[in-house]
């Protein structure tokens, strides 16, 4: 477990050091605040449309920042040569692996907790109150659906052949499922067999992410979920994370690190 | 060499004075998006509508059929209303467990923004409030108007929620003469604009110029076609018989009602507004039953075209011509 915490102090660290996080969150802040200071028929109140950019740039930031550091993970260690003399230490290649989802995840989580903040202080500075639960559920709910990209974007690392590669497909695949993956079924349902089935199949298949996008639910002031939903989708996002870790895992042992 | 030389000098020409040129507008919108731009003012439109919603809405996926007519244009009158099915249901019975358990995650409960919306129904609609919160709904229609300035549909609407629900009247009526402006020959922007002076200026006589301006240009640009705007046309005419009632007008009042009753889908509640009209008219003394120059308009003599004494009407619709009157001055 310390081999595991020491991997994921430097991936968080690699994540301050770098201008990717520092670079997306000031755009955020400079958009927000630049569509905040337009006037709308001389009310000062409005404020979902500034919720939805907000939340908008802050799913688009965190998306970005969490495939692109994951995705050059295990190939830049390959690349500085610095992945031979880590496994020469008494660091398994799946702890290696492990230590690498944690520091993303968690280096993911403190740039949500940012971006969540700012988010909050922009809604609050119009709307003059603070859902606290609804931003703690909403904000927990996208940090597990990005823990779901990141062990996916992992498993791509090891298989793909380039980062940039790897980047791009876990992007279409992530913008596929959020902006489709609720209605697959829906066309399933009209298509003949064999295609049915195959939709079917596929739509049952994949990470259903767009369960984790409660967006509309802050925008428009919806109430908190039952705690007791909010755990069922813990649990599947832990089942898809610990699946594709282990696919991870299992192809890492095999793959030749040279 | 020479040849090409000419053409581009010859091209350039023309295309500085092609009207279809993006070049001649100082909208950056215009000049990026060119004529696309009408796709987006439709799509914020509807996103306009959907935040009316709360964020209910149906997708492309989804049956359409309750939502065909954006309901914060019908609540505005903006429009006459076509839709069908059942509004609240159009997600239908869930699928499959995954389908169920997405409902939880994003609105799947049928409010209107003016009926509280979310929290209102939250809070099973104990305090619905004025519905303040509909403002939420302005930027949307902001942005489609400056996308597409030509869309009249959206000025009459941000009009409505601005006045009735915000008490804006103002920012109204500068809206809806920015869309006159875009749009001169407008009979939807002239009879939104009659109803701001009636209702929230109480100006009658600004108001009665406006409803006969648009009741004309309606005629002009409607009236010859098999499926003319008539939700528009009873609109105006019914406020115009109301307004006339109200004045003291009677035979305007009722000449305006008859052509109302013809055309409206409850034809016996107009002619129970025509027989009382009627009782009033035998019971008044001096009633000021309007004649030829009446005074009761401006305080001055004008003579006004009465509907029936109009010429037959043209076109096969069997829709009336309806004389615009001689003096109809909008300020």
């Amino acid at each position: 477990m310390n081999n595991i915490r020491a991997v994921a102090g430097i991936v968080i660290k690699e994540l301050y050091r770098r201008k990717d996080f520092y670079v997306l969150f000031i755009l955020t802040i400079l958009i927000c605040l630049v569509m905040a200071s337009v006037h709308i028929f001389n009310d000062a109140k409005i404020v979902r449309y500034l919720k939805e950019i907000c939340l908008l740039l802050v799913w688009i930031s965190s998306l970005v920042i969490a495939i692109t550091t994951t995705a050059r993970q295990i190939p830049g260690e390959r690349e500085n040569r610095t992945l031979f003399p880590l496994l020469a230490k008494p660091l398994t290649r799946t702890e290696l692996l492990l230590g690498k989802f944690l520091g993303c995840w968690l280096a993911c989580g403190l740039a949500l907790l940012c971006f969540y903040t700012f988010f909050g202080l922009l809604a609050a500075s119009r709307e003059h109150h603070w859902p606290v639960i609804n931003y703690l559920q909403a904000g927990g709910l996208h940090w597990l659906m990005l823990g779901v990209v990141i062990a996916a974007t992992l498993l791509g690392s090891l298989v793909f052949a380039a980062p940039s590669s790897n980047a791009t497909i876990a992007f279409v695949v992530v913008t596929g499922i959020l902006l489709l993956g609720r209605h697959l079924n829906k066309v399933a349902v009209s298509l003949p067999e064999p295609r049915r089935s195959i939709l079917y199949s596929l739509y049952y298949a994949i990470p259903h992410l767009e369960l984790f996008d409660v967006r509309d639910l802050i925008i428009h002031d919806w109430p908190p979920i039952a705690w007791g939903v909010c755990g069922v989708v813990t649990l599947y996002a832990m089942a898809y994370a610990t699946f594709f870790l282990i696919a991870a895992c299992l192809v890492f042992r095999r793959r030749a690190l040279n | 060499m020479v040849f090409c030389f000419g053409l581009a000098a010859g091209l350039d020409t023309w295309f500085q004075g092609w009207q279809g040129s993006r070049t001649s507008s100082a909208d950056v919108l215009s000049v990026i998006l060119g004529d696309g731009r009408r796709m987006f003012a439709q799509h914020f439109f509807l996103k306009a509508d959907a935040y009316f919603h709360s964020g209910y809405y149906p997708t492309a996926f989804d049956n359409r059929e309750a939502f065909q007519t954006p309901h914060m244009a019908a609540d505005a009158g903006a429009v006459g209303e076509h839709n069908q099915g059942d509004e609240t249901g159009f997600l239908g019975k869930p699928r499959d467990w995954i389908d169920k358990l997405s409902r939880r995650f994003y609105p799947a409960v049928h409010t209107h923004l003016d009926e509280g919306g979310a929290p209102g129904h939250a809070a099973e609609l104990k305090d619905l409030g004025e519905g303040s919160e509909v403002r939420e709904i302005l930027p949307w229609l902001r942005l489609s108007v400056d996308l597409d300035p030509e869309r009249v549909e959206t000025y009459t609407v941000t009009a409505y929620w601005l006045r009735r629900r915000m008490g804006r009247v103002d920012e109204a009526e500068t809206f809806l003469r920015d869309g006159l402006r875009a749009n001169p020959n407008s009979y939807e922007i002239l009879y939104e604009l009659g109803r701001v002076c009636d209702e929230n200026r109480h100006d009658p006589l600004r108001a009665r110029n406006l409803w006969e301006a648009a009741l004309s240009q309606w005629q002009k640009q409607q009236g010859d076609k098999p499926d003319a705007d008539r939700f528009l046309f009873v609109e105006i005419i019914s406020h115009l018989a109301t307004l006339e009632k109200r004045q003291g007008d009677y035979e305007p009042a009722l000449a305006h009602m008859e052509l109302w009753k013809k055309y409206s889908p409850n034809p016996r509640e107009v002619e129970k507004g025509i027989e009382e009209l009627r009782q009033e008219c035998r019971g008044a003394p001096g009633s000021g039953a309007a004649t030829n120059g009446s005074p009761t308009r401006s305080g001055k003599t004008e003579t006004h075209h009465r509907p029936e004494e109009a010429p037959q009407p043209s076109g096969n619709a069997g829709l009336p011509h309806v004389a615009a009157p001689e003096t109809g001055a909008l300020r």
